[in-house]
């Protein structure tokens, strides 16, 4: 059962058996507190069909022409929702229903001269969306569709004095940003251009007293830090510099007990976004009965070894 | 957020696996601090019609009319979007259209589909009427307003914030308005990063000068020094004006900068919003951009492999060739013995000496350049003794990362005795680490000849940066029982312990140390960060002085008199100092708390190396390692390899996962499950040359891996403490 759980909050690819009837229910199970988690996450459906069984070809209803997926039908292709369409088949198994050679153009057009890029073709330039290339055309092994060396040196030079980045150069540097530049340097081999000691502190003062981390300083603690704040130490390896039974506390005090769920903080109502952060970061924090999930590509360890691991 | 009303009515049941995708969307997306923006999946929409934003909602039921409220809601909103889809599809630019996509963005601000039609449409405008002036003025005008009034709705919508950016592009003149209502903004939120970064991009569009923009960030910070922006942005335009404008010294500006950081600090010690701007304005005092060279293997006058006066054998490989290091301050790139660095020798063959940076594949700089010289034993030479003069930077070339040329060239000359060392069935044996060590003699000065451990600090000469240092000093011990007081004496004093006499060094060290076991206790949340940086003190103190050092220094006379270092039982959990340390063939660091071997990487000229008893996660955390090519015998028994799920060294080591071209070698077609399996392992030791590795008491060890270690590192002679039968 705690598999199934693991698997259906999404830290591993569902498969049929782990998405079945018995999986949504919300029989008691011997699973202790994190037992109410797959229950809210299924909550909704419950009224619904349940025989939920992933089927690839629904995401094609978001693909458009230009090779990039948009957030829903009707709307326009952005970058965003084209690495989620590429991560959710890569968490099923189904990259072989994509044509590659579409979404990875799509995505290597949106590299501009300096090496940053666009989220469309508005021209939004972000540090978010280098990452979002980086790691689509990386789970596409399409890497050198890219100036990759530019695109790392764009990424570089929105680093900050306190070693951290921000969206674009000279912006202030952020726990979500962070993730997303580090994450980007993993992915390329790159992480010799981070400071690791400087970021290592300056993240992990992220840490308040409650045990939950914040997104810069002197901001309140949230539980979706548990994921960018985490994940980037973990890839510079100064995790242990956080106490980590404190956060998992924090984490677990974000539950709602009774119907399942975690907040942003403790008695605040629960969201799906928080919930995934909660357990992303309780992964990260080696929590008995969760998945390993990759820092730099939010996807389960396993997945991300079978894709780059193998043939 | 309105998109979801699709897949709810057109997929009944299939949102499990949409919402996955759609909470990883939101990973991306979701970067502002307090609130989410919108999102297209169906529960989401559902849940945030009923309950606003997701961040700081009190967890409450909803009564019925609640409920039914947010459900009217929803079904306007749905019905507008339908609209507005179908406006967008057909490409109706006209008046109602346009007023119906205002309406979706003001009650949805995070309707991107929407700015983009927004953005044809003013498009279409200006295609078709670009030369009427006014109605091209009216047209942008109203985009800003739309966008204001977005902003007025969400403050962190990044679609409206490009909006507008795309708006000014459009050579629309109203960017002195822009700063007015910038103003306004940042009075009401100081911390939004967009306004911010939008400020920055409205700054570059006027030129106004860095000067007053300085000027608006110590306005910001004297309204309320708790601005972590206000000082990040001060950081960057001051950085700038350092490194160009004229009238801004460092020697001038950075004494007053810390007077106005000390504002911040002293008065609220637990705010942070000084402190990194503090650490900032300390590295500036501390270090120059100018990459130095710190020390060299041979160092200089030093003596290779000098059996006459009996010293030591700092044997070479059997590759017929010993290393030369060379180690900066910092990484740098444009070592090469074409134009950089000179060798002359007698010794043949080393016309087209190649450096090499000791650093992952893909970097081109580093702090550890080595390079071999060879030399044939054959030859009728052997016996004889070789000076060797090494010249660094007689040419420009040798660049930091930040581009800065090293200037100051060096020069050193070391003597080499080539003879034969005949192996000495050494490398046949089993290595113990406890018997047959001798202690080294104290008083000789061997040490002196094989490195040079204290040299003077060039770049701390100037006299302001020293003044600098004693004030803060004098200053942050008047914070004696707060973190950040305890944590920058520290920093201070280590800074000071780097430029003093070797007798006030010690004393200096012996405070720190203290210092940071203080905060061990006093900020227990992060212990290990204190842990970590009292162990780079503690090297720092054993390496301080020749006396120090050489307690800790044994020669292993199995081991043709190899230099051992034992800083085993320290409690260390890093590795620091390790340029003073480049002669070490042998080295102990059993019984300590080291999680990865980061910095070993410049000891060349190791050996052996015991690593037992410490807290190694994964063969990952050795990469390090694969740069020693002269390592023959590893311990990495008792440790925790294989005990977690969690690698904190997997995107640090030289990974399959960031090299598409990884080919795989006859053991990895033979076995593709272990070598997925056991990657970490495969990757650090195929390229290790070990005769002797210990993994007992490890996880991971058990039959199945000891015969995958076995092939994969077939030259292996013991394993384990047990003679392998070959």
């Amino acid at each position: 059962m705690k598999k199934k759980i693991a698997s259906s909050i999404g830290l591993s690819a569902i498969d049929e058996e782990a998405v079945d009837e018995r999986s949504l229910s919300t029989k008691p199970s011997k699973t202790g507190r994190l037992r109410s988690f797959s229950s809210i996450f299924f909550n909704p459906l419950q009224s619904r069909d349940s025989s939920s069984v992933f089927k690839a070809d629904e995401l094609f209803l978001f693909f458009l022409p230009a090779g990039g997926f948009a957030g829903n039908t009707g709307h326009d292709p952005h970058v965003l929702y084209t690495l989620s369409a590429v991560q959710i088949l890569a968490l099923f198994d189904k990259l072989d229903i994509l044509d590659v050679g579409k979404v990875s153009s799509y995505v290597a057009g949106l590299q501009n001269e300096d090496g940053s890029f666009s989220g469309d073709m508005w021209g939004e330039v972000d540090t978010r969306f280098s990452y979002i290339a980086i790691c689509c055309l990386s789970i596409l092994k399409c890497l050198d569709k890219i100036n990759v060396v530019k695109a790392v040196d764009y990424i570089v030079s929105c680093k900050n004095l306190d070693g951290g980045f921000g969206c674009t150069p000279g912006a202030e540097s952020h726990a979500g940003q962070i993730f997303c530049c580090v994450g980007a340097l993993a992915i390329t081999g790159s992480l010799h251009h981070v400071d690791k000691d400087l970021l290592g502190w300056w993240l992990c003062e992220r840490q308040v007293k409650s045990g939950g981390l914040n997104g810069r300083p002197e901001k309140l603690p949230d539980v979706c830090y548990s994921w960018w704040v985490l994940s980037s130490l973990i890839m510079i390896d100064r995790v242990h510099w956080i106490d980590k039974a404190k956060l998992v506390k924090f984490i677990l005090d974000c539950q709602d007990l009774e119907n399942g769920g975690i907040s942003d903080r403790p008695d605040d109502a629960v969201d799906i976004f928080h919930t995934y952060f909660g357990v992303a970061g309780l992964s990260l924090l080696e929590y008995p009965g969760v998945k390993a999930i990759d820092p730099a590509y939010a996807l389960p360890v396993d997945v991300i070894n079978r894709i780059l691991l193998t043939k | 957020m309105l998109t979801l009303v699709y897949s709810t009515s057109s997929l009944p049941g299939r949102q499990s696996n949409l919402s996955l995708s759609l909470s990883r969307i939101s990973l991306l997306r979701d970067l502002a601090d307090q609130k989410f923006e919108s999102h297209t999946l169906a529960y989401l929409t559902f849940v945030s019609y009923h309950r606003g934003n997701m961040h700081g909602r009190p967890r409450k039921a909803y009564k019925p009319e609640e409920e039914a409220a947010s459900a009217a809601k929803a079904a306007k909103l749905r019905s507008l979007q339908n609209q507005f889809m179908s406006n967008h599809h057909a490409k109706i630019y006209t008046k109602e259209a346009i007023d119906l996509s205002t309406k979706l963005l003001e009650i949805n601000p995070e309707a991107y589909t929407a700015w983009n039609y927004r953005k044809l449409a003013v498009e279409d405008t200006l295609s078709r009427e670009e030369s009427n002036q006014d109605l091209v003025k009216s047209v942008l005008d109203e985009e800003l307003k739309v966008v204001e009034s977005a902003l007025r709705q969400n403050f962190k919508s990044y679609g409206a914030w490009h909006h507008r950016k795309w708006v000014l592009s459009k050579g629309h003149s109203s960017v002195g308005n822009e700063l007015r209502l910038l103003d306004k903004f940042q009075t009401l939120d100081s911390r939004n990063f967009h306004a911010w970064n939008y400020r920055r991009f409205v700054v570059e569009l006027t030129n106004r000068s860095k000067e007053d923009e300085l000027k608006y960030t110590e306005d910001m910070i004297s309204k309320d020094f708790s601005n972590y922006s206000a000082w990040h942005n001060r950081s960057v335009l001051l950085s700038s004006l350092l490194a160009k404008a004229e009238g801004f010294m460092p020697n001038e500006k950075i004494p007053d900068e810390y007077q106005l950081v000390h504002d911040a600090i002293f008065t609220d010690e637990d705010d942070q919003s000084g402190w990194f701007y503090h650490l900032w304005l300390l590295d500036q005092t501390v270090n120059v951009e100018t990459p130095l060279l710190t020390s060299s293997w041979p160092s200089h006058a030093g003596c290779l492999n000098d059996s006459s006066s009996s010293k030591l054998t700092t044997s070479c490989s059997e590759s017929g060739s010993f290393p030369l290091i060379l180690y900066f301050n910092q990484a740098v790139g444009g070592v090469s013995s074409s134009s950089t660095v000179t060798i002359d020798t007698e010794l043949k063959g080393n016309e087209d000496v190649v450096w090499e940076p000791v650093s992952k594949k893909n970097s081109h700089v580093s702090c550890v350049w080595v390079a071999r010289l060879k030399y044939i034993s054959s030859e009728p030479c052997f016996g004889k003794e070789y000076k060797v003069k090494v010249k660094i930077g007689n040419s420009p070339g040798i660049v930091s990362s930040r581009g800065c040329n090293f200037s100051a060239s060096y020069e050193f000359v070391f003597t080499a005795h080539v003879h034969d060392t005949v192996e000495e069935s050494s490398q046949e044996g089993i290595v113990s680490w406890t018997d047959g060590f001798d202690i080294w003699d104290a008083e000789s000065k061997d040490l002196n000849a094989l490195a040079t451990l204290d040299r003077s600090n060039a770049q701390m000469d100037s006299k302001w940066r020293q003044e600098a240092i004693a004030e803060e000093i004098d200053l942050f011990r008047e914070l004696p029982d707060s973190k950040i007081g305890k944590l920058t004496l520290a920093r201070l004093l280590m800074a000071k312990a780097m430029i003093s006499d070797d007798a006030v060094k010690g004393v200096h060290y012996n405070e720190i140390l203290e210092l940071y076991k203080d905060l061990m206790a006093l900020d227990s949340s992060h212990y290990q960060y204190y842990k970590d940086v009292h162990s780079v003190a503690l090297l720092r103190k054993v390496t301080s002085s020749t006396e120090d050092l050489s307690g800790h220094l044994f020669r292993c006379r199995n081991m043709n008199n190899s230099v051992c270092l034992r800083l085993n039982n320290l409690s260390l959990s890093r590795i620091a100092s390790v340029e003073k340390l480049l002669f070490v063939q042998m080295l102990d660091l059993s019984h300590n708390e080291l999680h990865s071997t980061e910095g070993l990487e410049g000891m060349q000229l190791l050996s052996c190396l015991n690593l037992s008893h410490n807290r190694i996660r994964s063969f990952s955390a050795l990469d390090s390692l694969r740069h020693l090519k002269q390592l023959r015998v590893l311990d990495v028994s008792h440790n925790h390899i294989g005990e977690h799920s969690v690698d904190t060294t997997r995107y640090l080591c030289s990974s399959p996962l960031f090299n598409s071209e990884w080919t795989r070698d006859e053991v990895g077609r033979q076995m593709p499950t272990l070598v997925t399996k056991y990657w970490d392992a495969y990757f650090v030791l195929r390229d290790l040359n070990l005769k002797q590795l210990d993994i007992t008491g490890n996880v991971i060890a058990g039959d199945v891996f000891s015969s995958f270690v076995l092939r994969v590192v077939p030259k292996l002679v013991w394993l384990d403490g047990k003679k392998l039968e070959i």
